[in-house]
């Protein structure tokens, strides 16, 4: 039987069915999760999606982390269930404090709409094991305003030395972008962080768009994997044997 | 119970990057004005309390402001007292 995953549906969600299709490609079953509701519904992973959750207003994700849902997607992820957020689902995630970091202002002020390069740190973990078969950088659209990853020196410090960055924007080559290069690095996140783990290993958050990647009628399958690594590690923790998250594995060593 | 309001001022803290102020500090040039640096952008939320008193109203404000209207992580808030609540309601009207 398929695995149940769940992606939660805010009032301005827009890349929910996108998500959703993409899920049951990976051999899910796909189950929206109205914002209001107070239940997961059984599901062994939890997806937020893209869009502008509530208007964005205030500031984006913050009013997405009070709602009914979100409190118990908060109780899911306390309890190692695994959970993955994709751009505006990502900074829900931050703003719940269920992610390190926040997420400011793109550099450039702009909204960018575009494709970019990012390279997974880690191939360990319940969102990225498939990646090991797949092909280095990865290419995916970004689309947001607010998708510069900051978070203080002593934070960025401990999530290098906890293996907690997940991806990077990396250049055509693969090579993390030095200084102020805006085309590998479009919004100037700190680091060139893309994508960060939690401190448990079992909620991620990225700017990118795996699943507007996950065909090659889109384009681009490069994030396809990154849905089936979620599948997979859903299947796995519903049938109690969940992904083991073990220490980082160099990007150098691994992902060639 | 009394009706007390407030403004909630939320600005980015020092040391995080401002692109909406460096973007007013670039404007300033076209303006012919000379002098000013250090702009940041911020935001202003006034609001009504109806508590028992003012410290029972600004514990109701800073909880709200820690929680909801500033992230702690990068933004900073001033709770200001703003006397005669229903002067300024009548004003916006």
């Amino acid at each position: 039987m398929a695995v149940r995953v769940g992606v939660v549906v805010f009032p301005g969600s827009n890349c929910d069915r996108d998500t959703l299709h993409a899920l049951a490609n990976a051999g899910a079953e796909p189950v929206a999760l109205w914002h209001e509701q107070a239940t997961l519904e059984g599901v062994a992973a939890v997806v937020l999606p893209g869009g502008f959750a509530y208007g964005d207003y205030l500031r984006a994700g913050v009013i997405a982390r009070f709602s009914p849902v979100m409190r118990a997607v908060a109780a899911f992820a306390r309890n190692g269930g695994l959970v993955l957020g994709i751009c505006n689902g990502f900074q829900v995630l931050a703003e719940a404090g269920l992610v390190p970091g926040a997420l400011l202002r793109n550099r450039g002020l702009r909204f960018l709409g575009r494709d970019v390069r990012i390279a997974p740190e880690r191939l360990d973990t319940p969102f990225t094991h498939a990646l090991a078969r797949a092909g280095q950088p990865l290419r995916m659209p970004i689309a947001h305003g607010e998708g510069c990853y900051f978070a203080d020196d002593a934070t960025l410090d401990a999530l290098e030395r906890d293996d907690q960055v997940l991806f990077r924007y990396v250049d055509a080559d693969g090579r993390r972008p030095r200084g102020e290069d805006r085309d590998a690095n479009p919004n100037g996140s700190l680091r060139a962080i893309a994508g960060v783990l939690s401190s448990g290993g079992n909620v991620a958050g990225l700017m990118p768009h795996p699943e507007r990647a996950s065909e090659s009628i889109l384009g681009s399958d490069d994030g396809a994997a990154i849905i089936r690594s979620l599948v997979e590690s859903a299947a796995r923790a519903a049938n109690g044997t969940p992904v083991a998250v073990g220490p980082g594995t160099p990007l150098g060593a691994a992902a060639r | 119970m009394s009706s007390h309001r407030f403004a909630v001022n939320v600005t980015p803290k020092p040391g995080i990057l401002d692109p909406q102020g460096r973007a007013v500090e670039g404007s300033l040039g076209h303006l012919g004005i000379d002098g000013v640096s250090a702009v940041r952008v911020g935001r202003r939320v006034e609001l009504t309390v109806e508590a028992s008193d003012e410290g029972a109203a600004r514990a109701v404000v800073e909880r709200l402001a820690g929680e909801l209207l500033a992230n702690p992580l990068i933004e900073a808030y001033a709770i200001e007292s703003i006397a005669g609540a229903s002067s300024i309601v009548a004003e916006v009207r």
